[in-house]
């Protein structure tokens, strides 16, 4: 019974390895091929894990390419398009759970249902107009676009679960609304802050389209950086496949030990950006 | 109004204000705007003049438009259906008890939250004819090389293998959402009664996750009618225009030919189609929970 039981054990872990190897063996192929010099990366059959480790891929995209400059720029624009949306998101999430506004959530589950593009040509006429083309303004307002419903979704569904009882009861000792806010809410919420903030990286580090558009050589976002290497400047994969693996980092460390909070944020809201 | 004179019900505007003048800013006026466009004649850089609707009444007659519009269908349908199949199983897989359970979910999700140009730029390389892993490991069971994203005949599903490895883990997890939520005592019940495995998941598991799978047809729907980044960044719509999707063809309008106002009217056009199809399969999905 027990011989069986382990045996059964085996089988499903069995099962378990089959179902996340495409994951696995694709992430270890793409550090496989940055890791690679040209000419192990053109050997046939291919090598897994070569001889001579070519650490200088990595070296080149940051001198070569400029890529340190792209990294300032992609923390800038995420960082401060997540920290305005958390800023106007979080109040407003906790408005529209307490009015039981069910209602303006709808605008944005269809803000979440236009495609990115019906956003980006009005609003590049808006930036030329002003001249902030050549500017990583541009840029940060758009990503807005992603950051700010991923927040208001998530907070409405987060402080629709807190307990009100405790909002009325500091409100019967006198406090007002801002102070409810502040002291009682907000501290309680802050799990549910954690996953609106992680969601609202990931989905804006990842953007790609706005940044194709509005972006310059000087104010390119990782993505765009990486996709202009692959069509315009590099041709040897090596280096290629070490820029695409720096863009990811941060996103896949961030999967890995927020997990639990992303599956969380995922499941609850079902949201994805973009 | 009269309820924010309510000691018991201050009102809560004030927090939600900020918000809504940002929301009016960034996303309210481009949809106007969009619409505005769409009745103009309109290129960057250039003159505009209103025009009714002669901008829509070219999309009728524009081959090219329709014929993104079906491979977007085709695409479409094939992104919604393998991802469906594989995460469900994926789910009943990661719904039993295993060690690493926890680890092994992280793994098996990090496709979907990998930067999708990285991850198109890695499987470009995959899918190079010569050079590319895919070929050798299909020469390795005795299959013929096969030319992939470089060939219009199989480009649209070689890009949909793509799709399907970066979107199964959200039907995963959604489903196994639904998994966790449902009661065990049926199982008891059906074991005792002698039901079959099979039987099991047909008459117990299978009407509980449908809901779920529901939500997971409607997000998955329109995040590939959406797809832009893997097609863009793998073929920019081609050989040729072979993987021109609607998306893909909005851009090049856009921003390749700078004719905003005829974008705007395929922008406008791409909106209602997400729209329906969200409604009809959110009314099925009503449906579906009806039935059980």
């Amino acid at each position: 019974m027990t011989l069986r039981r382990i045996l059964r054990g085996l089988g499903t872990a069995l099962v378990l390895i089959v179902v996340v190897s495409p994951a696995i063996l694709f992430f270890l192929w793409m550090l496989s091929l940055s890791l690679k010099y040209e000419i192990d990366n053109g050997a046939y059959p291919p090598i897994l894990i070569p001889e001579r480790f070519a650490w200088s891929n990595y070296t080149q995209i940051f001198q070569a390419n400029d890529f340190l400059r792209y990294f300032v720029n992609s923390v800038i624009v995420t960082g401060s398009a997540t920290l305005a949306a958390l800023a106007v998101g979080v109040p407003a999430g906790f408005g529209m759970a307490r009015m039981k506004a069910r209602k303006s959530a709808v605008i944005v589950m269809i803000a979440r249902m236009t495609p990115g593009l019906s956003f980006l040509i009005p609003m590049f006429l808006v930036f030329q107009s002003l001249g902030l083309i050549g500017t990583l303004w541009p840029q940060i307002i758009i990503h807005l676009v992603v950051t700010v419903p991923i927040v208001i979704w998530i907070m409405i569904g987060y402080f629709e679960t807190t307990p009100i009882e405790l909002e009325e009861a500091a409100m019967i000792d006198g406090a007002n609304r801002w102070e409810i806010f502040m002291k009682v809410a907000l501290p309680i919420a802050r799990p549910g802050i954690v996953v609106a903030f992680i969601l609202s990286v990931i989905f804006s580090w990842n953007n790609f389209l706005f940044g194709i558009v509005l972006a310059g050589r000087t104010t390119r976002t990782l993505p765009v950086a990486v996709y202009n290497m692959l069509s315009f400047e590099q041709v040897s994969w090596g280096p290629l496949a070490a820029a695409a693996l720096v863009v990811t980092l941060p996103v896949l460390l961030l999967t890995v030990f927020a997990q639990r909070q992303i599956v969380a944020g995922l499941t609850a809201g079902a949201v994805k950006g973009g | 109004m009269f309820r924010s004179r309510d000691p018991l019900q201050p009102s809560y505007r004030p927090f939600i204000a900020p918000a809504v003048v940002l929301i009016a800013a960034v996303i309210v006026f481009p949809w106007v705007f969009t619409l505005w466009m769409s009745v103009n004649e309109w290129t960057l850089g250039g003159s505009q003049h209103f025009v009714a609707w002669d901008n829509y009444a070219r999309l009728a007659h524009d081959t090219r438009f329709w014929l993104s519009l079906l491979r977007t269908v085709i695409y479409t349908t094939a992104s919604v259906v393998a991802p469906l199949i594989l995460g469900t199983v994926a789910a009943l897989v990661f719904h039993a008890e295993v060690p690493f359970r926890g680890a092994l979910r992280g793994i098996f999700v990090m496709p979907m939250m990998a930067t999708p140009v990285a991850i198109a730029l890695v499987w470009t390389m995959m899918f190079h004819p010569q050079l590319g892993v895919l070929n050798y490991l299909l020469s390795l069971v005795g299959l013929p090389a096969q030319a992939w994203i470089f060939d219009q005949d199989t480009v649209i599903a070689s890009l949909v293998v793509v799709e399907t490895w970066q979107w199964t883990p959200l039907v995963m997890l959604i489903v196994l959402g639904g998994l966790a939520a449902a009661p065990t005592e049926p199982y008891e019940s059906a074991e005792i009664d002698g039901a079959s495995r099979w039987q099991q998941f047909r008459y117990i598991t299978y009407p509980m996750i449908l809901p779920f799978m529901m939500i997971a047809v409607v997000i998955r729907t329109i995040d590939a009618l959406k797809s832009f980044d893997i097609i863009y960044a793998m073929t920019q719509g081609g050989p040729g225009t072979a993987s021109e999707t609607i998306n893909i063809y909005l851009y090049n309008v856009a921003f390749s030919y700078y004719d905003i106002g005829y974008g705007s009217a395929i922008a406008v056009v791409f909106f209602i189609v997400i729209i329906t199809l969200s409604l009809a399969l959110l009314w099925l999905r009503q449906r579906s929970q009806w039935s059980l």
